[in-house]
């Protein structure tokens, strides 16, 4: 086997923020005697804790996570830019880095000059700038400009430039930090087709990206990092999985907090009824979007609960999941005139769905003491997007006893990226002389 | 330390191409262009020349011509100075550099210091103009010491340059502090006055201490006087030069010790 073009073995990374520097000056530090101690960190942060990871020559290796959890870090310190506070960091090969496209570009000389000042930056000498300038220019499709100062370019030509000098030093070992945003499509499909071949020539990429789509077909490992440390590496598939399924934890965990937090702020229903008094009025207030709770308090819903088909709370569906919303009411006194409603709402507050008991003519006979409403729907076909719901229980004419307005929230999820809000069931066929390369 | 300073002169190319970016870049976009870099040592000597020789009449028979003895000590705190400031800057402005790219942070000073000595050995052409204007030429023996002094300098320069501009990256002050520090020492150097003057050596043993002091008079010595410069300020010269190395292997192994930092703290 041969030895890992990376290797990283328990680094830990700890910024130094030097707090409070910016009155620290150097009369103050000379004074005090504390130029020395000025010099210590007064804060940490720990950006990487005990991570190792090897990276064996010619493979494509993704790291995705958070913001934040030391994906950027951990490239620096490959790239050598930074030291790890301990552990070793150890390259083999010839490295660019996809960090900063473009960094020390001067603004005032032209792009060719820039292009050569930025190739012997990179460890290339003249002649092999010389032989590859024709190629980078091209490449950034600057044909036109590139004698133009820098400072007169977009910000896209400016990165397309970077990005093209960076890919033509032909390194052994490429990191790209999150830069397949420089252009526009067809420069994205450029740059993806320039990684390809790289692979194709057997050398080494490390690529941070949160283009979870990416990783899954291009690369051939995915390291998953999470503040700090190193959460997942392996299949990129099953990495992938396994971060996106505690994404969606941490999501509900979110959902949850922010449910309990407008539940908690709306409190108990406001006797005197300032919502809905007639049953007309009920469709207007539909488009309201303030949320609250209110009503006479005659019936109460004591708990609200969205379920998957498993009958396990959550607050994350998947498009096309069944899902089952209990409320759990409790009437004080009993009561023969009631209505459960229920509605549901997009982000936008716009209304998806709203029915009732009333509308699907269940005439109510008799409630007293606790009971559960539950309302199943087969399939949530819904796009992908965060969706809020209304219950209530009131009386048939509208007045309410109890309505709980967008009080509660919950995400779907999708694989696909449709637009709208409603997804149908669907299926495309085709006949004739169309065809499709296999699905990725 | 010393496998980064051998490192150092692998990066020749670089630092020649970004000493090259730098003057390509300053003028840029003027209309006069590199001619500026003649106009302005010619306009500082104009207006220096007009002060020292007309208003406050300095009259010293040995100064004469006036103009070229003091260009001989401009010019040099000229390339002194202007590299010391820009150096102290160097880091903090060169920021994305030192943050995004494997990049020897070393080579930000330096390049201020030697795009200021091309600029300082442009301003010796206009030198040697006025010297053919005024008839007054150096003694051809003592210019082979001419690149010594220059060399000298060159290494006290780069030494302070790298002390300031690592110490800068912590405390920003030190620019603001500098600019006020080498008006000051400007005038303690006998740059515009002639350092024989009886009140000079009143205080000889404090211009002793300043470094600068022996490189302005050997300047002097060598380009304007006609005295041999062996049995001049040589054997000084020589102990500010040992100094000077010194400096430099000081300068270079606070900022190698402070390496680490840049990146974070710039």
């Amino acid at each position: 086997m041969k030895p890992p073009a990376i290797e990283l073995s328990h680094v830990t990374k700890i910024y130094r923020r030097y707090g409070g520097r910016h009155f620290a000056t150097l009369k103050s530090a000379l004074l005090q005697r504390s130029l020395m101690r000025d010099l210590q960190p007064r804060e940490t942060f720990q950006a990487l804790e005990d991570v190792s990871f090897a990276v064996t020559p010619g493979s494509t290796i993704g790291v995705i996570g958070r913001n934040g959890s030391g994906k950027s870090t951990a490239l620096k310190l490959v790239a050598g830019i930074t030291k790890p506070t301990s552990g070793t960091v150890s390259v083999r090969g010839r490295i660019s880095a996809l960090i900063e496209l473009g960094a020390g570009f001067h603004p005032e000389i032209s792009g060719r000059e820039n292009v050569f000042i930025n190739g012997i930056m990179l460890g290339l000498s003249k002649r092999e700038i010389q032989k590859r300038f024709d190629e980078i220019v091209e490449f950034a499709e600057l044909t036109e400009f590139i004698d133009a100062p820098v400072k007169t370019y977009s910000s896209g030509m400016y990165m397309r430039l970077g990005f093209s000098v960076a890919i033509h030093v032909d390194p052994e070992i490429l990191l790209v930090d999150e830069v397949l945003a420089v252009g526009d499509e067809g420069f994205t499909h450029k740059c993806l087709d320039k990684f390809a071949e790289f692979k194709r020539r057997g050398k080494t990429i490390l690529l941070v990206t949160h283009s979870l789509g990416l990783v899954e077909r291009f690369c051939d490992e995915a390291i998953w990092l999470d503040s700090g440390r190193k959460r997942g590496e392996g299949d990129p598939k099953r990495v992938v999985g396994a971060y996106m399924t505690d994404v969606e934890r941490q999501e509900e965990q979110f959902l949850a907090s922010e449910d309990a937090k407008a539940q908690a702020e709306s409190g108990q229903p406001v006797p005197s009824v300032e919502g809905p008094q007639a049953a007309g009025d009920a469709a207007a207030d539909m488009t309201r979007a303030t949320e609250g709770r209110w009503g006479s308090g005659g019936v109460m819903i004591t708990d609200v609960a969205l379920m998957n088909d498993q009958g396990q709370t959550t607050h994350v569906f998947h498009t096309g999941e069944p899902i089952r919303i209990r409320l759990r009411v409790h009437a004080e006194r009993p009561v023969e005139d009631f209505v459960f409603g229920l509605g549901l709402y997009n982000a936008e507050a716009v209304c998806i769905y709203g029915t009732n008991t009333d509308i699907e003519e269940f005439e109510a006979a008799s409630l007293s003491g606790d009971a559960d409403v539950t309302l199943e729907i087969d399939a949530l076909d819904l796009v992908e997007g965060t969706y809020k719901l209304d219950v209530a229980v009131h009386t048939r004419d509208g007045a309410p006893y109890d309505y709980h307005r967008l009080l509660y929230t919950f995400r779907v999820k999708s694989r696909l990226k449709d637009v709208g809000i409603y997804r149908p069931r669907h299926r495309w066929t085709f006949a004739g002389q169309v065809k499709f390369k296999s699905k990725i | 330390m010393w496998r980064n300073l051998a490192r150092l002169a692998r990066y020749r190319g670089l630092i020649q191409s970004l000493v090259a970016r730098e003057l390509k870049a300053r003028y840029r976009g003027s209309i006069l262009g590199f001619f500026w870099s003649f106009v302005n040592p010619l306009l500082l000597l104009s207006i220096y020349t007009f002060v020292f020789a007309y208003i406050l009449q300095n009259n010293d028979e040995k100064t004469k011509p006036y103009s070229v003895f003091m260009f001989c000590g401009l010019l040099p705190w000229t390339w002194f100075s202007a590299s010391l400031l820009e150096a102290s800057g160097s880091l903090i402005s060169g920021g994305n550099l030192i943050k995004k790219v494997l990049f020897p942070a070393e080579v930000l000073p330096i390049v201020s210091v030697l795009s200021n000595m091309v600029h300082f050995f442009l301003g010796l052409l206009i030198l040697v103009g006025f010297m053919i204007g005024t008839g007054h030429y150096p003694d051809p023996g003592d210019l082979i010491f001419f690149p010594l002094v220059v060399i000298i300098q060159l290494v006290f320069t780069v030494g302070l340059a790298l002390i300031l501009s690592s110490l800068t990256v912590h405390f920003r002050d030190i620019r603001d502090l500098l600019a006020n520090l080498l008006t000051f020492w400007f005038f303690a150097t006998p740059i515009i006055y002639f350092y024989r003057m009886p009140s000079v050596a009143h205080f000889q043993w404090l211009f002793n201490l300043n470094p600068f002091f022996h490189l302005s008079v050997s300047y002097q010595e060598i380009l304007f006087f006609h005295d041999p410069f062996t049995g001049g300020h040589l054997k000084l010269l020589l102990i500010m030069g040992a100094a000077s190395v010194f400096l430099f292997l000081a300068g270079y192994w606070l900022f190698d010790r402070l390496r680490d930092s840049f990146a974070e703290a710039v």
